[in-house]
C-alpha cells in the first residue's frame, strides 16, 4: 500500500509536467494545425536563460518571470519567421521545420552553455513532507508543480472561454476566412497562440529541470511523453491534455514501479495503441461525422 | 523518347554526376587500397637512431592518433571533457619537445554514442586519415562495433575508455587494451570493504543495466555474503525516475547501498533518498563518485548545503591520486597543465582521467623507442614499465591486456574531498579475494616538470 | 506524345535499364574510390532502402511514420539472431537477409493493422512511441539475455567470395552488397509506384472517401503500404547491422527515425529518385559540416555541435526555399533552364 501511494504521488507530479507540454502542443494544433516538435527544446532554451539569471545573483522568481517572457517572445518569433511560410504547404513540411528547429536549438545550447549537466534550483524544498513520522514521496516543490500547471490550465480556460481575445483566437483557428471578414487579425492571433504555447512550454522546462538536471537534451523525454499524452487525450482537447498527461504519468509510474524501469516505454506504447484502436482520434475529440 | 524516360535518364545523369562530385569531395586524402597495413620492416623498437616515418601515422616529427568520443547527445555530459584533457597533456609534452622529437597530434571525432557513427568515424580515421593508433575510444557498445575492425587492420587500439573486461582478450583481439580498473575488479575491492568494515549490515545494490553495472555487482557478489544482500535494483539511463528503486531499498531496510551508477544517477539516487528521509551508507563506484561532479549536480539544492551533507561519508575506490592532494607531484603537474591549457573546464575527475591516460600513452611511445611500428608498440605495452600517476600497477603482460589491477578505498570527507584510507589492493577477475599491494607510485619524469 | 520503341513501353523494362546503368556506375566508382568512400557508399545504400520504403508509405500513401528506425531495428536484430543460431556460417548472407526482411514485413503488417484507423498526427504519435519503445525491449529484464541488453549482439562480417581476389577489401564487398540491396529495392518499389497499386496508394492519400466509394479497400491498402515500407526498412536495418558489425539499442534511437523522415522530405516527397538524394544528404551533410567547422577553426567539441546545428539549419532552409525537396527543386530549375533554352 505504501508503495502504491508512493507511485501514485510521483505519477501525478510527473504527469502534470507532461500535461503542461501536452497543453502547449494542443494550443498550437488548434491554432495552426501543426505539431511543434521543438516545443520541448524551446522550453530547454528558456531554462538556460533562467539559470543565467540565477547565476548572476538574481532571485529564482525573477528568473522564472524572465524565462516565461523569453518563451513567449521566442514562440511568437518562431511562428512569424519559420512557421508562417509553411502553414499553407503540405503538413509534413512543417514537421520537418520543427524537427530542424529542435536539432538546431539543442546544438546551439551545447555551443553556448556547454553539454555538461547543470544543477537547477527548485522553487521550494525537494524534501518529502511529513505525514505522521515519515516523509512521503511528495515535496513542497511537487505541490508547487501541480498547482502551477493547474493554474496555467485554468488561466487558459478563462482566456478562451470568457475573454474577447480568446474568442478571436478560437475564431481564427476554426474559421479563419469568416474571422477575417469580421475584422479578426488572423495572423496576429496565430502568433499569439504560439507565444502562449511557448510560455507554457517554458514553465514545463523550469519545473522539470531540478529533477533531471539541465542539459541540451533534457526535454526530449518530456516531449515524447507530452506528445503521447496529447495524442491520447485528443489534439483538439485541452481537457484531454490534462487527463492524458496524468494518465501517462501514472501509467509510467505504476509500470516502472511494479514491473521494472525498462518496460515503461513499451508499456506506455501498448496503452497508447490499445486506446487509439478504440478511439483513433484521442479520448476527448468530438468525432465529427464523415462528410462526403 | 517519352517524357517519363527522359525524366528518368535526366535524374540518373544528375545522380551520377552528383555521386562523382561527392566522391571527389569525400576522399580528400589519397587512400588507395586499404586492407590490413602490416608493420613496416624498417626500424624496430628501442635503440638509437634518427626518427623516420616508421609506420602509418608516424612521420619524422609527428605521431597522429585518433579517437571516438560522445561529444554531443545525451551521453556527452561529463565524458566530453576527457579528450580535451588528454589533448592538453599532449600539448604540454609537445611544448617540451614531444616524444623522441615527435609532436603528438590527437584527432578525436564525435560519435554521439551511436555505434553506427562510431564505425564511420573510426573507419575514416584509419582508412582516410591513416592514424597510427586509436586511443581511448569511449563506450562499451560503441567500441564493440570497431574492435574487430581495428584488430583485423592491425591498428593498435590503446587504452579503451571503459571498464568492460571485453578489452582483455589478448588471443582474440591482441591489439586492444584497457586502462582503467575494470568493473569486476573494482566490485570485488568495494565488496571486500563492505564485508570487512560494514559486516553484518543489510546491503542493497543499485546498478546500471549494462556491462558497467552487471559486471560491478558480479564483483560485489564475489565478496559480500549472499545472505547479506537484501535487494538488487537495476536502472536504465533513459529513465530518470529512480523513485521505485530507492523505495524498494528503504522497504527492505538496506543499511548499506552499493551504487554502480554514473554521476547523474548517483545524484538522483541521493536526492530521492533524501526526499523520503532515507540515509544509508553509500558505497559508490569510481565512475560515479567524483566529488566536484556530484557537488556540481547538487549545488542548487538547499543553497548548496545539500552537496556537503549528502556526500559526506560516501565511500568509493580510486586508482589515481586524490584531486586536491596538491602535495602529490602528479596532481601538481596535471593541475598546472589544466590551468594553462584548459582553464575553462572544471578541475574534476574527468580531467584527471584524461590527463592520466594521456600520460600513459606518452610513456608507452617513449618506451617504444625511436622508430616504433604498430606491432612493436603492442610488444612494448606488454613488456615495458608504464608507471605513471596510477597508484596501482597495470596488468599488461603477454597474457593480459587489462589496465589497472586494483584500487584504494577513499572516503568523501566533507562533501568535496576524497581521503584515501587503508591499503592499496590488487586483484583479478576471478573469485579469489583481493590482496594488499606494496606498489609505489613513481615520480614524474624530470623533463616534464621544468 | 511520341511512341517509345518496343520494350521500353513497359515501366519495368525502363526501370531495369536504369538499375543496370546504376549498377555499372557503382562498380566503376568503387573500383577507383578508396575504402572509406566505399564504406560511405554502403551507408548511403542502407539509407536508400529505408528511405525509399518510407517514401512509398508517407509520400505516396500519406501515412506519416516516425517509427521506421524501430523497423530497421527489427530487421537488424532478426539478422543478428539468425546468425547467432548459425555459428558456423552455413547460411549464405542472402538467406539471412531474406529472413530478416520477411520478419520485418510481418511486424509491419501487425503495426499496419493496429494503425489502420489512425490518421495524421495520431499515426505520428503512435509510431513515435514505437520508435522509442521497441529498442528498449532489448534491455528489458525478460529479453536482455536473448537480445544482448545495452551491449547488443555482434554481427559477423561477410567474407568476399574468393574469386574476387584477396586484396578485395571488406569495405568494397560491403558496398557491393548494400548497393545490390538498394538497387533491388529501388527496382521493386519504382515498379510498384507505376503499377495499379501505386495508383491505389495515391488515391487513398488524396481522397480516402472517394477511393472507398470507387471500390478501393482502404484499410487493406494502408496495411500493404506499411508492409512494403517495413520490408525495405528491415532489409536496410539488417545490412546496417552487418556494416556496423553490431546491433545495439544505441544504434536505433529516435534520432535514426528522425533522420529517415528528414531524408524523404529533403530529397523530395513521393519521388523514389528523391530517396537517393535524401540518403546522400543524410550521410554527407554531417561530414561536410564537420569539415566546415574544422576550416572555421572551431574546437573539436564546438565543431561537433556546429555540425549538428548545421544539419538542423539545412532542414529549415530547404523546407522554406525548396518546399518540394531537392528533387522538386531540381525539376523546377531544369524546367526554368529548359524553357529559357527553348525561348532563346
Amino acid at each position: 500500500m505504501h508503495e502504491f501511494v508512493s507511485f501514485t504521488l510521483s505519477g501525478v507530479t510527473q504527469g502534470m509536467i507532461y500535461s503542461a507540454l501536452a497543453m502547449s502542443l494542443v494550443l498550437i494544433w488548434r491554432g495552426t494545425r501543426i505539431v511543434n516538435f521543438a516545443q520541448g527544446a524551446m522550453g530547454m532554451i528558456t531554462t538556460y536563460v533562467a539559470i543565467t539569471v540565477v547565476d548572476r545573483g538574481d532571485s529564482y522568481w525573477w528568473a522564472l518571470v524572465i524565462a516565461i517572457l523569453a518563451g513567449v517572445i521566442i514562440g511568437g518569433l518562431v511562428e512569424l519567421v519559420l512557421v508562417r511560410p509553411v502553414e499553407s504547404k503540405p503538413p509534413l513540411n512543417a514537421v520537418i521545420v520543427t524537427l530542424g528547429l529542435l536539432i538546431l536549438l539543442e546544438a546551439i545550447a551545447g555551443m553556448v552553455w556547454g553539454g555538461r549537466y547543470r544543477s537547477f534550483p527548485p522553487a521550494f524544498s525537494v524534501q518529502g513532507v511529513f505525514v505522521g513520522s515519515s516523509r512521503i514521496n511528495l515535496s513542497p516543490f511537487d505541490i508547487f508543480t501541480i498547482c502551477a500547471v493547474l493554474a496555467v490550465m485554468v488561466g487558459l480556460l478563462v482566456l478562451f472561454r470568457w475573454t474577447s481575445i480568446g474568442l478571436r483566437m478560437r475564431a481564427a483557428a476554426f474559421e479563419p476566412e469568416v474571422a477575417r471578414l469580421l475584422g479578426v487579425r488572423v495572423g496576429r492571433m496565430l502568433t499569439l497562440g504560439w507565444a502562449l504555447a511557448a510560455g507554457a512550454g517554458s514553465l514545463a522546462g523550469l519545473l522539470v529541470a531540478p529533477n533531471v538536471f539541465l542539459y541540451p537534451s533534457n526535454m526530449d523525454a518530456v516531449l515524447v511523453y507530452g506528445f503521447t499524452a496529447a495524442i491520447l487525450g485528443g489534439l483538439d482537447s485541452p481537457v484531454g491534455a490534462l487527463i492524458g498527461g496524468l494518465g501517462i504519468g501514472l501509467a509510467l509510474s505504476y509500470i516502472g514501479g511494479y514491473e521494472g524501469a525498462s518496460l515503461e516505454t513499451i508499456g506506455a506504447l501498448v496503452i497508447l495503441i490499445a486506446l487509439l484502436m478504440v478511439r483513433p482520434e484521442g479520448l476527448f475529440t468530438r468525432v465529427a461525422p464523415r462528410r462526403v | 523518347m517519352g517524357s517519363t524516360t527522359s525524366k528518368v535518364l535526366r535524374s540518373v545523369a544528375v545522380v551520377a554526376a552528383f555521386g562523382m562530385l561527392a566522391a571527389a569531395c569525400g576522399s580528400s586524402s589519397p587512400s588507395g587500397s586499404s586492407t590490413g597495413s602490416s608493420s613496416t620492416t624498417s626500424g624496430g623498437s628501442g635503440g638509437g637512431g634518427t626518427p623516420t616515418a616508421s609506420a602509418p601515422g608516424i612521420t619524422a616529427n609527428s605521431i597522429t592518433i585518433g579517437s571516438h568520443q560522445p561529444l554531443t547527445g545525451p551521453a556527452a555530459p561529463g565524458y566530453s571533457e576527457i579528450a580535451p584533457a588528454a589533448n592538453a597533456l599532449f600539448q604540454y609534452v609537445n611544448s617540451k619537445g614531444g616524444v623522441h622529437g615527435r609532436q603528438i597530434k590527437y584527432t578525436y571525432e564525435d560519435d554521439a554514442y551511436n555505434p553506427s557513427q562510431t564505425t564511420t568515424v573510426v573507419r575514416k580515421l584509419v582508412l582516410q586519415d591513416n592514424v597510427f593508433a586509436i586511443f581511448n575510444g569511449l563506450g562499451t557498445p560503441t567500441h564493440s562495433a570497431v574492435e574487430a575492425f581495428l584488430n583485423s587492420e592491425k591498428v593498435p587500439d590503446l587504452f579503451v575508455a571503459s571498464g568492460c573486461i571485453c578489452w582483455d582478450q589478448p588471443s582474440k583481439y591482441p591489439y586492444t587494451s584497457g586502462w582503467q580498473t575494470d568493473y569486476i575488479r573494482e566490485g570485488k575491492i568495494l565488496g571486500q570493504y563492505i564485508k570487512q568494515s560494514l559486516s553484518g549490515k543489510k546491503v542493497g545494490y543499485v546498478y546500471q543495466n549494462d556491462d558497467f553495472g552487471q559486471d560491478g555487482i558480479k564483483g560485489l557478489d564475489y565478496e559480500i555474503p549472499a545472505s547479506d544482500v537484501v535487494t538488487k535494483q537495476p536502472y536504465d539511463v533513459t529513465n530518470i525516475n529512480v523513485g521505485p528503486q530507492v523505495a524498494a531499498l528503504q522497504a527492505k531496510g538496506a543499511q548499506v547501498v552499493a551504487l554502480y551508477t554514473i554521476p547523474a544517477f548517483t545524484a538522483l539516487v541521493l536526492l530521492q533518498a533524501a526526499k523520503i528521509g532515507y540515509h544509508p551508507t553509500w558505497v559508490v563506484s569510481s565512475v560515479g563518485s567524483d566529488p566536484p561532479t556530484l557537488s556540481g549536480l547538487l549545488t542548487k539544492f538547499s543553497s548548496g548545503k545539500a552537496g556537503g551533507s549528502l556526500l559526506t561519508g560516501m565511500v568509493t575506490g580510486t586508482y589515481l591520486p586524490a584531486l586536491n592532494d596538491t602535495s602529490n607531484p602528479w596532481i601538481a603537474l596535471f593541475k598546472k597543465i589544466h590551468d594553462q591549457y584548459i582553464p575553462t573546464l572544471p578541475w574534476d575527475g574527468n580531467v584527471l582521467y584524461g590527463e592520466s591516460v594521456g600520460y600513459t600513452f606518452v610513456r608507452l611511445m617513449d618506451q617504444a623507442g625511436v622508430n616504433p611500428t604498430r606491432d612493436s608498440v603492442i610488444k612494448t605495452l606488454h613488456s615495458a614499465d608504464l608507471g605513471g600517476p596510477g597508484i596501482v600497477p597495470f596488468a599488461f603482460s603477454s597474457g593480459s591486456n587489462a589496465g589497472f589491477t586494483g584500487e584504494q578505498i577513499a572516503v568523501n570527507k566533507d562533501g568535496s574531498t576524497l581521503v584515501p584510507q587503508g591499503s592499496v589492493y590488487t586483484t583479478d577477475d576471478s573469485s579469489s579475494a583481493p590482496s594488499v599491494s606494496n606498489y609505489t607510485q613513481p615520480q614524474p619524469p624530470s623533463n616534464l616538470n621544468s | 506524345m511520341t511512341r517509345m520503341p518496343g520494350p521500353l513501353r513497359f515501366a519495368a523494362v525502363r526501370h531495369g535499364l536504369v538499375v543496370i546503368v546504376l549498377a555499372a556506375a557503382v562498380a566503376g566508382y568503387t573500383q577507383i574510390a578508396g575504402s572509406f568512400a566505399d564504406f560511405q557508399l554502403a551507408q548511403i545504400a542502407i539509407y536508400v532502402m529505408a528511405i525509399a520504403g518510407l517514401t512509398v508509405l508517407t509520400g505516396l500513401n500519406g501515412q506519416v511514420s516516425l517509427g521506421h528506425g524501430a523497423l530497421m531495428a527489427i530487421g537488424g536484430y532478426s539478422a543478428a539472431l539468425v546468425m547467432q543460431h548459425d555459428p558456423n556460417g552455413h547460411l549464405p548472407l542472402a538467406v539471412v537477409l531474406v529472413i530478416a526482411t520477411a520478419a520485418t514485413a510481418v511486424a509491419g503488417g501487425i503495426i499496419g493493422v493496429a494503425a489502420a484507423r489512425l490518421r495524421g498526427p495520431y499515426l505520428a504519435g503512435a509510431t513515435l512511441a514505437l520508435a522509442v519503445g521497441i529498442p528498449q525491449l532489448a534491455v528489458a529484464r525478460q529479453f536482455a539475455h536473448t537480445l544482448g541488453g545495452e551491449q547488443g549482439l555482434t554481427v559477423r562480417s561477410p567474407q568476399a567470395p574468393s574469386f574476387l581476389g584477396s586484396s578485395f577489401s571488406l569495405e568494397h564487398w560491403l558496398s557491393w552488397i548494400c548497393a545490390a540491396g538498394a538497387l533491388v529495392v529501388l527496382f521493386l518499389l519504382s515498379n510498384l509506384v507505376t503499377s495499379r497499386y501505386g495508383r491505389t496508394f495515391r488515391a487513398v492519400r488524396d481522397d480516402e472517401i472517394a477511393a472507398a466509394l470507387a471500390g478501393i479497400h482502404v484499410a487493406r491498402t494502408q496495411v500493404l503500404a506499411f508492409v512494403v515500407s517495413a520490408a525495405s526498412a528491415g532489409l536496410g536495418g539488417a545490412l546496417l547491422g552487418v556494416v556496423t558489425s553490431l546491433v545495439a539499442p544505441a544504434g536505433f534511437t529516435l534520432v535514426l527515425s528522425i533522420a529517415l523522415l528528414t531524408g524523404i522530405v529533403l530529397g523530395g516527397l513521393g519521388s523514389i529518385v528523391g530517396a537517393v538524394w535524401g540518403s546522400i544528404l543524410v550521410v554527407y551533410v554531417p561530414q561536410w559540416s564537420t569539415d566546415l567547422a574544422h576550416s572555421l577553426s572551431f574546437s573539436t567539441v564546438m565543431g561537433s555541435y556546429f555540425a549538428v546545428a548545421f544539419y538542423g539549419l539545412v532542414l529549415i532552409v530547404v523546407m522554406l526555399v525548396f518546399p518540394s525537396g531537392l528533387q522538386g527543386g531540381i525539376v523546377r530549375l531544369w524546367g526554368m533552364a529548359a524553357s529559357r533554352v527553348r525561348r532563346g
